[in-house]
């Protein structure tokens, strides 16, 4: 019904009539121009000629993408409304062959839909639907005159080709960008470095350890230790599951490079699963100094700090 | 480059300032070694904070220095090893297991003041 209205708004400007005519005006002046300005001409054409469509083609659009069941993640007036902008967008980039501002409001776009769990193929599936759209009502403008649909086609075809590979892989790169920041984020929460006295530290490590947190983790560590001029740091494992030898090399580094900075390392909660592991593998672990739990890790280091701690009389009474 | 010798108390102190060639560091080996006799020195220091690329040589000659003086009476501790380095070394299987380390010349000296104690002259402090 809506779109019905405001057809009828749109289309008095030009008369159906006009096609043909506009048509074969545009043939007679590509015989003279060359070859570059006559595609710039053939695009401003359909592009006027889409514009004027507008309305019929984004609803035909916004139908096929309903149905073909992509952006289940939004309402159908959300659709609309993000359908009418990418349309407008969409033309202006045929139009002037510039695809920056269609960039920024391609990355703008990913930015909004990313968090409601759009996926690539949806994005990508659009766009698509998009050009098979405006192709079709090229067709049925010029079906009469085969050579000049050819030639509107060849103008047509690598303006709309460019549009959606940009379409595409500004929402691959905004989606890289978001996961990259998460594991940034991931990366940072995962490591983190406690000092509980002066020159202790404490590392609780939770969770699996591949290569690369490992080594995250060394270097943070070994940061740590320089930054607070740490002279014992307790590694606490008891919230990693699994230990393969690569990992389990990695933390004998570890305690030895710590050794080379002056500060010697406790590890805490090794379960017997990891326990099994690092006697499997045969690793050197006589320099390894551990203890059960953290709680032994820390009475350990605060000895070897030469803390002692006592409870005040008030407290036992 | 010689590498200068600066005697603290009964220590004695060497910075590396920068990458040494082969040669010179057998001259601070050598240096070490014979001013240990010379001042009667009980502790060593070798800071390598400066440093931040360790080649194998460069490590065994650092515990060379450390075997030598110590059977010469003095026991060595190097000091300011880059976390970059430290982990590099170690991946190179250089762990310098059996030479004292310290974070700093601060720690280094603490560590002597400590170990020398520990032998048994607890007379002679550090310092003027």
């Amino acid at each position: 019904m809506r779109a019905h209205r405001s057809q009828a708004r749109d289309e008095p400007s030009r008369p159906p009539s006009a096609h043909p005519r506009t048509g074969r005006r545009v043939a007679e002046s590509r015989a003279g121009p060359p070859a570059g300005a006559s595609t710039g001409v053939l695009l401003r054409e359909l592009v006027a000629h889409l514009r004027q469509g507008r309305t019929q083609l984004r609803d035909e659009w916004v139908q096929r993408i309903i149905e073909a069941r992509l952006l289940t993640a939004m309402s159908r007036d959300e659709i609309f409304a993000e359908a009418t902008s990418v349309y407008d967008n969409y033309l202006d980039a045929l139009e002037t062959g510039t695809i920056e501002a269609l960039q920024a409001y391609a990355r703008s776009l990913s930015e909004r839909i990313i968090p409601r769990g759009v996926e690539t193929h949806e994005v990508v599936g659009i766009v698509l639907l998009l050009r098979d759209v405006l192709a079709r009502s090229l067709f049925a403008k010029y079906q009469a005159d085969f050579q000049m649909l050819n030639r509107v086609l060849d103008a047509y075809e690598p303006a709309a080709n460019r549009i959606a590979i940009t379409v595409a892989v500004g929402f691959v790169q905004e989606r890289e960008r978001v996961i990259r920041e998460q594991q940034e984020a991931i990366g940072e929460l995962s490591t983190p470095v406690l000092p509980v006295r002066e020159r202790l530290l404490i590392l609780p490590i939770i969770g699996l350890i591949d290569a690369q947190r490992a080594r995250q983790l060394t270097e943070q560590l070994l940061r740590s230790v320089r930054a607070n001029r740490a002279k014992v740091v307790v590694i606490d494992i008891t919230g990693v599951p699994a230990m393969d030898s690569n990992v389990a090399n990695h933390l004998v580094r570890t305690v030895d490079a710590s050794r080379l900075l002056g500060a010697m390392v406790i590890v805490t909660g090794l379960s017997p699963e990891i326990a099994q592991t690092l006697v499997k593998l045969g690793l050197d672990l006589s320099k390894m100094n551990t203890v059960g739990d953290l709680q032994g890790g820390i009475e350990e280091a605060e000895r070897l700090l030469g803390y002692r701690v006592v409870s005040l009389p008030e407290e036992k009474s | 480059m010689v590498v200068p010798i600066l005697k603290q108390g009964p220590y004695l102190i060497a910075t590396i300032p920068t990458a040494l060639t082969d040669a010179d560091l057998q001259g601070l080996r050598d240096g070490l070694v014979s001013q240990v006799g010379r001042c009667r020195s009980r502790g060593v220091v070798v800071d390598i904070t400066a440093l931040d690329v360790m080649d194998s040589f460069a490590v065994r000659t650092l515990r060379d220095v450390a075997h030598l003086t110590r059977l010469r009476g003095a026991e060595t501790v190097i000091v300011g090893v880059q976390p970059e380095v430290a982990f590099s070394m170690v991946e190179l299987g250089l762990t310098l297991e059996d030479v004292n380390t310290a974070l700093d010349l601060e720690e280094g000296l603490a560590l002597l003041d400590k170990k020398t104690k520990r032998i048994g002259k607890e007379g002679e402090a550090r310092g003027p």
